[in-house]
């Protein structure tokens, strides 16, 4: 079982979120050419690693989180808000 | 290597059975080929066979990183089916299903292919109407295909949960005559052995470390076993396409590797004669029973992106609620052992056989949940596309630049996210 450490929550098995895929796609602008959107939306690195992704903690407090992860162990190294400057607040006032 | 035969069978039982040879020999690796095939699975060896056997092309070679049959072919729950209904992947399923008919014989190797029937059970009157489009096409494109009652289900297959108050009541199921399972390690060695009948170097323990191009070809591959070159090079290593694919410099691929886990039991007496298919709001299984008598079966994947090759406690939770609501008399069976192998999941859910920005790179990828039954004929359309330099008219349009194209072959209708392809 994988245990995600939740900014809020604390540590909680997997089961109580959802996989989001990739962290660290950035999206073109609206009317960037079909070319950009498609590499987007279609193609993938598929690391084979640790890599930056995204999970919904969606049976606790429903937060997106970043959560960086190894894809050969499924070690995780750190979890974050999706939101970042809500991170470095949380941080401040930890 | 000695033909299996009836007569070399009462022969052998005279003689201590002493006049067997190997089944395929353990060759070094040359360093040149006309073809070098990466990848010992199924879909690699068939393909081997098929070059050898179609286009009389047998300098070749196929590079397994562990042992044949060690991947994929080892991980699977045999199921094989041809209920595919979208254009390219209905001709090319049931060019598969026909091939199935005929391997033991064409390959003189027991795969122990059993047509027993694939039982799609549906529970709600929309479900019905969705499927029955779908067996439609098929029986209008030249397969078979039934809708069996809820009578005529509880008199073939008597021990599913039947319960008028049963979360979802099985109303009736979706019936493929001609689809079954096959015996996975025999469908591995049989390939094997029959390839490397041809001439092809079978070379295990071979793995790929690096690739030298230049801007249109491969020119070398590197391999734990030395260096090897080759005219044509074809990739079927599903489940690590897209490592070969950056060790290449190719970028980025429209597939994610997932985990896919799978289940058996200890041997119980026969129970379940049909491959039952159990899928409704959020459930998915599908069980069989194996001729040693385990119960094998299975359900999602993990939802997120692994190359671990090991399951997660979560799933196995779900798979077992699904079993015990179709089949609760399965309640006190005990687990033998549960796997995990790790698939392609493509964009849209179906496979890639087709030509790459390389001239000499072929790509054989992309097969999601269904890259056993696909085995046959994804070996004859990638040794044709290989030996062609082009592909039949069947596998055209399963390219990497479909989605550029759009034209998504999406039998699920899920969109553009791998996990939701089960």
């Amino acid at each position: 079982m994988i245990q995600i450490i939740c900014p809020f929550c604390g540590k909680r098995d997997h089961s109580e979120f959802s996989y989001g895929g990739d962290g660290e796609i950035t999206y073109p602008a609206l009317d960037a050419n079909e070319e950009s959107w498609h590499d987007a939306v279609f193609l993938r690195e598929n690391i084979y690693g640790r890599q930056i992704e995204t999970w919904q903690h969606i049976h606790g407090c429903r937060s997106w989180l970043l959560v960086d992860r190894d894809t050969k162990t499924h070690e995780i190294f750190s979890v974050k808000l999706a939101h970042l400057d809500w991170h470095i607040l949380l941080e401040k006032n930890r | 290597m000695t033909r299996f035969s009836a007569w070399n069978v009462i022969k052998n039982g005279f003689t201590g059975q002493s006049g067997w040879s190997r089944q395929w020999r353990d060759p070094e690796p040359k360093s040149h080929y006309d073809i070098v095939i990466v990848g010992g699975g199924l879909h690699g060896l068939a393909t081997a066979y098929y070059l050898a056997k179609n286009f009389k092309l047998t300098n070749i070679a196929v590079l397994e990183k562990g042992w044949i049959g060690g991947g994929n072919a080892g991980r699977n729950t045999t199921i094989i089916r041809s209920n595919y209904m979208l254009k390219g992947n209905r001709e090319f399923y049931e060019k598969s299903l026909k091939l199935w008919e005929n391997l033991s014989h064409e390959l003189n190797y027991n795969v122990m292919f059993s047509q027993r029937s694939h039982i799609g059970l549906y529970h709600t009157a929309n479900a019905l109407d969705a499927a029955s489009r779908r067996y439609n096409i098929m029986r209008q494109t030249g397969s078979d295909a039934e809708i069996w009652s809820r009578s005529d289900l509880e008199k073939k297959i008597p021990h599913l949960n039947y319960a008028h108050d049963a979360r979802f009541p099985i109303h009736g199921a979706l019936v493929q005559k001609r689809a079954g399972t096959a015996r996975h390690d025999a469908v591995a060695w049989g390939y094997a052995r029959a390839a490397d009948k041809l001439g092809v170097d079978i070379i295990q323990q071979c793995e790929v470390i690096g690739i030298k191009r230049n801007a249109r070809k491969i020119t070398q591959i590197e391999t734990s076993r030395g260096s090897i070159q080759a005219d044509k090079i074809a990739f079927a290593v599903a489940g690590n396409t897209s490592r070969l694919w950056q060790m290449a410099e190719l970028g980025n691929l429209p597939i994610e590797s997932h985990n896919l886990q799978a289940f058996v039991t200890e041997p119980i007496k026969p129970l379940l004669d049909q491959v039952v298919v159990f899928g409704v709001a959020g459930a998915h299984f599908y069980i069989s029973q194996s001729d040693k008598g385990g119960m094998v079966f299975g359900g999602d994947i993990d939802w997120y992106k692994s190359y671990a090759q090991r399951g997660n406690l979560p799933i196995v939770q779900d798979v077992a609620e699904c079993a015990l609501s179709v089949m609760p008399c399965l309640g006190r069976v005990k687990l033998l052992r549960h796997w995990s192998g790790v698939v392609d999941m493509s964009m849209d859910g179906s496979f890639f056989i087709c030509k790459t920005p390389l001239d000499n790179l072929y790509l054989n990828a992309g097969w999601n949940y269904g890259g056993f039954k696909a085995s046959p004929a994804s070996g004859w359309y990638f040794a044709d596309l290989i030996a062609n330099d082009r592909p039949d008219e069947i596998i055209k349009n399963h390219d990497l630049d479909r989605f550029r194209r759009g034209h998504h072959i999406d039998e699920r209708g899920a969109g553009a996210d791998p996990k939701l392809h089960g």
